[in-house]
């Protein structure tokens, strides 16, 4: 078992958004922002490493019957905490994310990761699986962010982009639910068609 | 009489306004996954409002009988998911017992509900709102007409779309958000409904 593997795998081969589908209602829901995909991927990320980590070292001492109310338990201790959090130090992001920060504990990402992985695995390999889907989930989301605002609102970041945003006018639609469902479909198909010709 | 209109615009608000599925995003896993068939995505529909009127009472009751009252509120994830999880649990003893014809068309579907983000949201938007308990039960109601009327009409349109030639690479998960995306679209004609 390589920890190198058990990283790269969650970027790219076995991406939880683009390859897995996982995770969508957060993916659809907060992505109208390029900032707002950053903040959630790395509020989830927070959540699934130590969620892995806990589980990993526990996963002896859990019963197997009651392993899913277990698991349950110990996400969701982990996203009251990135909750509060978040609700200190960035009230502004917690504002705006609302209600998908405390469904981050049915986000099936990380009940999945931690059932398929952090419950078979050693720590090592788990802290290595966590960080990987993670940052792929992160990296997802930001970049379906940014698309949606630069089509949106033509801006990156919040920032305005020179000669583009005012020239540019924005289509509205895309910051709209339908854009996240319409924005996430095109780039699902576009990446089914570049890997397939391969 | 303002308290039945009250109601009212309470359901129309979550059936058709502020679609769970099409304008919330709760709910998108089920919606993609078992949306296949217009019958399964019925029966689907049928337990998660099911759960969901359960929940949004039981939110109610556990918000503002224990929660508050002894300040643990920041215990509300956890005893609202456990109580998700233990209810869904309770609906399909129940079910098994009572009508073993409903349990064989709900049954692979309730353990799924637990996950469903739609219902946690549910839970969580109870208190957010402040509903008493009669507005609560006709929220969580509509919010489940609301995902059967989304995952029903989901799923008609991907029956017939099994005859049509759709390019390798939409096929499945890409062409199923895509016409999501356009329910979307429909859906945002009732945004002028209500008055918010």
């Amino acid at each position: 078992m390589s920890h190198g593997r058990d990283f790269v795998n969650g970027l790219w081969n076995e991406n939880p958004v683009f390859r897995l589908v996982l995770g969508m209602c957060p993916t659809l829901a907060v992505t109208n922002a390029g900032i707002n995909g950053l903040a959630m991927g790395l509020a989830t990320s927070f959540v699934l490493i130590f969620s892995e980590i806990i589980i990993s070292l526990a996963k002896k001492i859990i019963p197997s019957k009651v392993r899913i109310p277990s698991y349950i338990i110990v996400i969701a201790t982990f996203v009251t905490i990135a909750d509060y959090v978040l609700k200190a130090f960035f009230p502004d992001i917690a504002e705006v994310l609302g209600l998908f920060i405390p469904l981050i504990v049915v986000n099936c990402l990380i009940l999945g990761r931690s059932e398929a992985f952090a419950s078979k695995q050693p720590v090592s390999n788990s802290i290595m699986d966590a960080f990987g889907m993670g940052l792929g989930f992160t990296w997802a989301l930001t970049f379906l962010g940014i698309i949606r605002e630069v089509i949106g609102m033509g801006t990156f970041f919040g920032l305005s982009i020179p000669f583009f945003t005012t020239w540019w006018k924005p289509w509205t639609i895309m910051v709209l639910p339908a854009g996240a469902f319409l924005t996430l479909g095109i780039l699902l198909a576009l990446m089914n068609h570049l890997t397939r010709e391969k | 009489m303002e308290f039945i209109t009250d109601l009212l615009l309470i359901f129309v608000a979550s059936v058709l306004v502020n679609n769970f599925v099409l304008s919330r995003f709760l709910g998108i896993c089920p919606f993609l996954g078992v949306s296949k068939q217009v019958e399964t995505a019925f029966s689907m529909g049928m337990a998660t409002t099911f759960v969901m009127a359960l929940t949004a009472m039981s939110a109610y009751l556990i918000q503002n009988f224990i929660l508050e009252p002894l300040n643990l509120i920041f215990l509300q994830y956890v005893a609202f998911i456990l109580v998700i999880a233990s209810l869904v649990q309770l609906v399909e003893m129940f079910v098994k017992k009572a009508s073993p014809v409903l349990y064989k068309a709900l049954g692979i579907f309730l353990p799924l509900i637990t996950t469903n983000c739609a219902i946690l949201g549910l839970a969580l938007l109870i208190p957010m709102k402040g509903y008493g308990f009669i507005q609560s039960t006709i929220f969580g109601i509509g919010a489940g007409v609301g995902f059967t009327l989304a995952i029903v009409l989901m799923a008609g349109i991907r029956e017939t779309l099994q005859f049509a030639d759709v390019p390798e690479a939409v096929k499945g998960v890409p062409i199923a958000l895509i016409i999501a995306g356009l329910m979307a679209m429909a859906f945002m004609g009732f945004s002028g409904l209500i008055p918010m």
